[in-house]
């Protein structure tokens, strides 16, 4: 999808997820000694996830990345501020009421090999969250379990392999079979892909495309290594201390930077990134 | 923006050579898993070399078998001489005397490999005890120049700092200085910006391109990113399921890559192409051109090429045997029968 097409998209559609306002401080104690000290993770943070489209959240280590994903997934509750999904306000809603609602939010994480129960196989990882649910049973679990395999590009013949079995990749494309296993509508991937290859990522970056296309998800990818998703990404919002600090789509964003902390980041891949250019071409790199 | 050293020489003042080199991990009961195959390679002194390979395709391997550091388990054949002494057969001991002095290695993890109890300062003066006798005065000053040397500015802080207390950068430049604090000919860092943001590896990339031209050391730099090595590295050898399928000077392969793994590898990075206007690095893209599929495990290769389940260049000798190494050009080498295609 183009990007201006996302952009018109964006502007006619009200967005799947947004956040106004939220901040989370952790507070932690000082060992041996009775002093506390607060750790600022979100500052009044403003961000829109757009319905259909692949948002790209950036920042250095410690930005607060992170913090922001697990708030949006629901797996922390922000100090304050809001998040809208689909139409309501559930920052403040009880466990009991967010359940039915979290099915629609998926998450993949970045290390797969932690992230995946080493007793299970591969098909009974992408099971458990069917059966769950009530989604499917008997005979069907298997099935569906080995379509699934077969649409993230893991063949169904290892079905019954533990996760530990599989390359980093292989594992990361079970994770994600896991995650759509539900048929969520927002899909977050924080750091998924920053242990793998340069290759590996591409392929699992087409594979999301795939995904998104077919199922019309909603992707939030987060990431310090914009290399690859810098190419593929229709929105980007970049992070630093706490705060995004710009955000908009893609060619905006890279562009014509505002943020100093944009500049920064995109200045080194740049740096990178020209060398390696003219070094392609021929002249001296 | 080209480093000032010259091309390598033929051979005959290598610092480190290596001839036929061949490891396999040998599991008990099971059939022994071959690593690395035939490897071949001389590297002169002064060099930045870069490995560009994907995981499990034996760079590690290879790294750790020229320290001496591989398991139990390895069986390592042919001959690693380094500085013209043939070191696959010496004794643990001898490794000792040689390894942070002669050869030494940044690992991929400094906040694994690292010790939590002790201050950042007295871990790298440890390496400096092992190997030279000096009072604990002249060993602190000599800490503080390697932290110099690894870019860190508040030398004090660092010094005094427990790993964690440390950023993840600062970590990589205390894992440099103590791989660099007994001043080693040949260094070798593994993947030693794996973890870190663009910027970050930037920095560690000239942290390390500065002692080179600075003492000289000779440098051995293991990624998967080939836009690290531009700017930086002298040559480049290529890995694929344990064999080094093509090396030479990183700006003739870069703008003229022989093996079709290189190209798939080079291409993943837009290139001179794909320019349009100033988003230039972020040429929009509907799919990344991803080399498909993956690495043929190791027990599960054929007799023909490795790469030739992947390779879109395959030609009907590629299923029945495994190509040789051949030299087209000078300087350069390749193994694929199909080379340039």
């Amino acid at each position: 999808m183009g990007t201006e097409a996302a952009a018109a998209r964006l502007a006619l559609q009200p967005a799947l997820m947004r956040a106004r306002g939220l901040s989370k401080r952790y507070v932690q104690r000082t060992p041996f000694s009775r002093r506390s000290f607060a750790i600022e993770a979100l500052v009044d943070v403003n961000f829109e996830i757009a319905p259909g489209c692949l948002t790209a959240l950036i920042g250095q280590s410690g930005s607060g990345k992170s913090t922001l994903a697990s708030c949006l997934a629901m797996m922390e509750k922000p100090d304050y501020g809001e998040i809208w999904f689909e139409g309501s306000e559930i920052s403040h809603w009880s466990r009991r009421k967010l359940a039915p609602l979290r099915p629609r939010i998926q998450m993949v994480f970045q290390d797969s090999a932690g992230a995946l129960d080493p007793r299970f196989s591969a098909a009974q990882v992408i099971e458990e969250p069917l059966q769950i649910q009530h989604r499917e049973r008997g005979q069907n679990l298997r099935v569906r379990a080995c379509q699934l395999m077969e649409e993230v590009g893991l063949s169904p013949d290892w079905a019954n392999r533990s996760p530990l079995e599989l390359s980093g990749g292989q594992r990361q494309r079970l994770a994600i079979a896991r995650a759509i296993a539900l048929k969520p509508s927002l899909l977050i991937l924080d750091e998924s892909l920053s242990g793998l290859d340069l290759s590996t990522q591409a392929q699992i970056l087409n594979l999301l495309l795939d995904l998104k296309a077919a199922h019309s998800l909603t992707c939030l990818l987060i990431t310090h290594d914009l290399s690859l998703v810098g190419q593929i990404a229709d929105f980007v919002a970049v992070m630093h201390q706490g705060t995004i600090v710009e955000c908009g789509s893609a060619p905006q964003v890279f562009g014509s930077a505002q943020h100093p902390q944009t500049c920064k980041l995109l200045a080194s891949v740049q740096l990178l990134e020209t060398a390696f250019r003219t070094a392609r071409a021929g002249g001296r790199g | 923006m080209s480093t000032p050293h010259s091309m390598p020489s033929k051979c005959a003042s290598a610092l480190l050579r290596v001839r036929g080199l061949a490891v396999s991990y040998n599991a008990r009961g099971e059939q022994p898993v071959p690593a690395l195959r035939q490897v071949d390679f001389d590297i002169a002194p002064g060099e930045i070399v870069g490995i560009l390979g994907e995981s499990g395709s034996g760079k590690s391997t290879l790294a750790l078998s020229i320290l001496g550091l591989l398991p139990e388990s390895a069986r390592l054949g042919g001959s690693i001489f380094l500085d013209g002494e043939d070191f696959s057969s010496v004794a643990e001991s001898r490794w000792a005397e040689v390894r942070g002095v002669k050869v030494a290695m940044i690992f991929q993890e400094p906040g694994l490999s690292l010790s939590p109890v002790m201050r950042a300062g007295d871990q790298i003066g440890e390496v400096i005890r092992a190997h030279h006798s000096g009072g604990t005065k002249q060993r602190k000053l000599e800490v503080e120049t390697a932290l110099k040397d690894a870019g860190i500015s508040d030398v004090d802080r660092i010094y005094r700092a427990y790993p964690h207390q440390l950023s993840g950068g600062e970590l990589h430049r205390v894992a440099i200085a103590q791989a660099l604090a007994c001043r080693p000919a040949l260094v070798i860092a593994d993947e030693p910006t794996r973890s870190l943001d663009v910027t970050l590896q930037v920095e560690i990339r000239n942290a390390l391109r500065d002692i080179n031209r600075t003492y000289g050391s000779t440098l051995i730099f293991i990624t998967h990113n080939p836009a690290l090595l531009t700017g930086f590295a002298d040559r480049v050898m290529v890995m694929y399921a344990g064999r080094i399928v093509e090396a030479g000077p990183v700006a003739q392969v870069y703008r003229r890559p022989l093996h079709p793994y290189t190209k798939g590898l080079l291409q993943l990075i837009p290139g001179p192409m794909q320019h349009s206007g100033l988003i230039s690095s972020f040429t929009r893209r509907e799919r990344l051109p991803a080399i498909p599929g993956s690495l043929t495990p190791f027990d599960q290769l054929g007799r023909g090429c490795a790469f030739e389940p992947r390779c879109s260049a395959r030609i009907a000798d590629c299923q029945i045997e495994s190509p040789d190494e051949i030299a087209p050009e000078p300087d350069r080498r390749v193994s694929c029968f199909n080379h340039g295609n």
